[in-house]
């Protein structure tokens, strides 16, 4: 069915169709440029420190070790520092062990719906900010490849519960001593632990998730249990902006000091 | 306490005008609206501006102030300062006809593209039984009062006219996804949102939710929970197995 509205009287001569001719890409006056010209350099810093951390060989310091490099699967990762004592990657692996896990975190943030957004508009300018004109003549967003590759994103989230399961766990390994005691408290384990909580939260906090809960359902009121988890997941997905950007710079604050602690930079006693 | 403002304000029939200068007094507490009307009674008595009640609440007055779609009978001069030059132009996805007043038809014609509410066959109006959480979630999306700056500030069809065929913009395609979360709705939303509607143009850099009056937020929880319905779909190989295997009956057909 559809609405019926007023057709145009037979005898009016149809007016030439035109938007007002303004040239200038954009009338506003504020500091547009600036979110777009933040968000680049915060993702580039990213971007460099993550390049550099890979193939940064001091990412255990008994009993931290660092997330980037977490789990360590390889059997050139030292005893303590392999996810269970296992080392399912024999000898024939020299590359960094960081490299094999590190597709999972990088995708589920290259495919987060915020992600998208912030990249979309300071690395691709598609808009640079709102009301302002784009570069490109042709848009055709997310409907081919590879940009349709996005819809992927709920694996990367089944991934990145993982991950964030395995950095509590390690955070939780990091309330020994050195001789594997329990219960003592360094500030690397209070960073690790800060750390796996936010991107924890980050993680929950995704589209995904939401959607998963219940946000598929049309019948919240058959389903009591997952519409709980949604009222949840969604409280949390409202400050999802957020969470990217705290998780981000805190993994990588818990990522330094992991290393300039196994460096020896950093060596106070409450280390 | 009165003062003079400096206005630019674009003058001109189908597509063709310029901006113009204008100095023009303000009082307190006015807002842009108010101005344009001050300029229609004193220096410009042709001046073409689309308004009916000053309440931010008819969606007739958008325009762009400063290159940002606004309302303009929400727009508080206070916001401004005495100094500064106050653009203010038509929405400029959509074709002028005089001065500020833009033809938005397009809106209406992409309206009438989609289905309208489709129930079950068997049930009648006046059956329909619906809880409160099942039906709270889109009426987020009614409070819309159809001032389309969505669609004018969305990139995908301001900048490229030629994505009007393909693309209903966000104002509709968070009526899709109104329709598609309804408890009673048993058309096929998802296929059509990507494949008529253009749900796949949009990405999500959210300027409809920046521009929305309402204040509705249209990319989180309308374009994203769709973009996620069509994922389930049309992309998850392990949802399609799953209904294949389960044969899970569509969730949406009501229980008796
Ligand atoms: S979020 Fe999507 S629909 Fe909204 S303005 Fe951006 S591209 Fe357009
Ligand atoms: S969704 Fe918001 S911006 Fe879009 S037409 Fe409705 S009220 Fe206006
Ligand atoms: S992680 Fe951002 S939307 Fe999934
Ligand atoms: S005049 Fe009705 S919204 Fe501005």
């Amino acid at each position: 069915m559809t609405q019926t509205a007023a057709e145009r009287p037979v005898n009016e001569p149809t007016p030439r169709r035109q938007r007002a001719d303004i040239k200038a890409r954009t009338l506003r006056t504020d500091r547009w440029w600036l979110n777009p010209a933040l968000t680049f350099a915060a993702l580039m810093s990213f971007l460099v420190y993550g390049f550099w951390a890979i193939f940064d060989q001091s990412y255990f310091a008994d009993p931290y070790i660092a997330p980037f490099s977490a789990p360590c699967l390889a059997t050139s990762c030292p005893e303590g520092a392999r996810f269970l004592g296992l080392a399912p990657f024999g000898d024939w692996y020299t590359l960094p062990p960081g490299l094999l896990i590190l597709g999972l975190p990088a995708g589920f943030r290259l495919t987060c719906y915020y992600y998208r957004k912030s990249y979309y508009r300071s690395f691709w300018l598609s808009p640079p900010a709102c009301g302002v004109g784009e570069p490109h003549k042709k848009y055709s967003g997310e409907t081919r490849f590879p940009l349709i590759m996005q819809n992927v994103h709920r694996y990367f989230f089944y991934g990145a519960i993982l991950i964030g399961l395995i950095l509590t766990y390690d955070a939780v390994l990091a309330f020994r001593d050195k001789d594997g005691n329990w219960g003592h408290v360094g500030l690397g384990a209070i960073i690790l632990l800060v750390n796996a909580i936010l991107i924890m939260a980050y993680t929950i906090s995704c589209h995904s998730c939401r959607h998963i809960t219940a946000g598929r359902l049309n019948h919240f009121s058959r389903h009591p249990l997952r519409y709980k988890m949604w009222t949840f997941v969604s409280k949390l997905n409202a400050k999802h902006q957020q969470l990217a950007w705290v998780s981000m710079f805190s993994v990588m604050i818990a990522d330094l000091y992991v290393r300039l602690v196994a460096k020896g930079i950093i060596a106070f006693p409450f280390a | 306490m009165g003062y003079k403002a400096k206005f630019r304000v674009w003058r001109g029939e189908a597509g063709e005008g310029a901006l113009e200068d204008f100095v023009v007094e303000v009082n307190e507490g006015e807002v842009v609206l108010d101005v344009i009307h001050r300029l229609q009674a004193t220096q410009a008595p042709d001046l073409a501006v689309r308004w009916n009640c000053k309440a931010g609440k008819c969606g007739s007055c958008s325009m762009e102030i400063n290159g940002k779609p606004r309302l303009g009978c929400m727009a508080r001069m206070s916001t401004f300062t005495e100094e500064e030059t106050i653009t203010v132009t038509p929405m400029r996805t959509f074709p002028v006809i005089k001065d500020l007043v833009t033809d938005v038809s397009f809106n209406y014609e992409k309206a009438r593209e989609i289905p309208s509410f489709t129930p079950p066959k068997g049930v009648a109006p006046g059956e329909y039984r619906m809880q409160q959480v099942d039906v709270e979630r889109s009426q987020e999306f009614r409070k819309c009062i159809e001032c389309f700056m969505c669609n004018n500030v969305c990139h995908v069809i301001r900048d490229h006219e030629e994505n009007k065929q393909a693309f209903a913009g966000p104002r509709f395609l968070m009526r899709i996804a109104e329709l598609d979360m309804h408890p009673y709705d048993v058309e096929d939303r998802q296929n059509s949102a990507q494949d008529e509607h253009g749900l796949g143009y949009c990405n999500i850099t959210k300027c409809c939710t920046e521009v929305c009056p309402e204040h509705i937020k249209i990319t989180d929880n309308a374009l994203i929970p769709m973009k996620e319905r069509v994922v389930d779909r049309r992309y998850d190989p392990l949802v399609w197995l799953g209904n294949k295997i389960f044969r899970r009956t569509k969730e949406k057909t009501p229980k008796a």
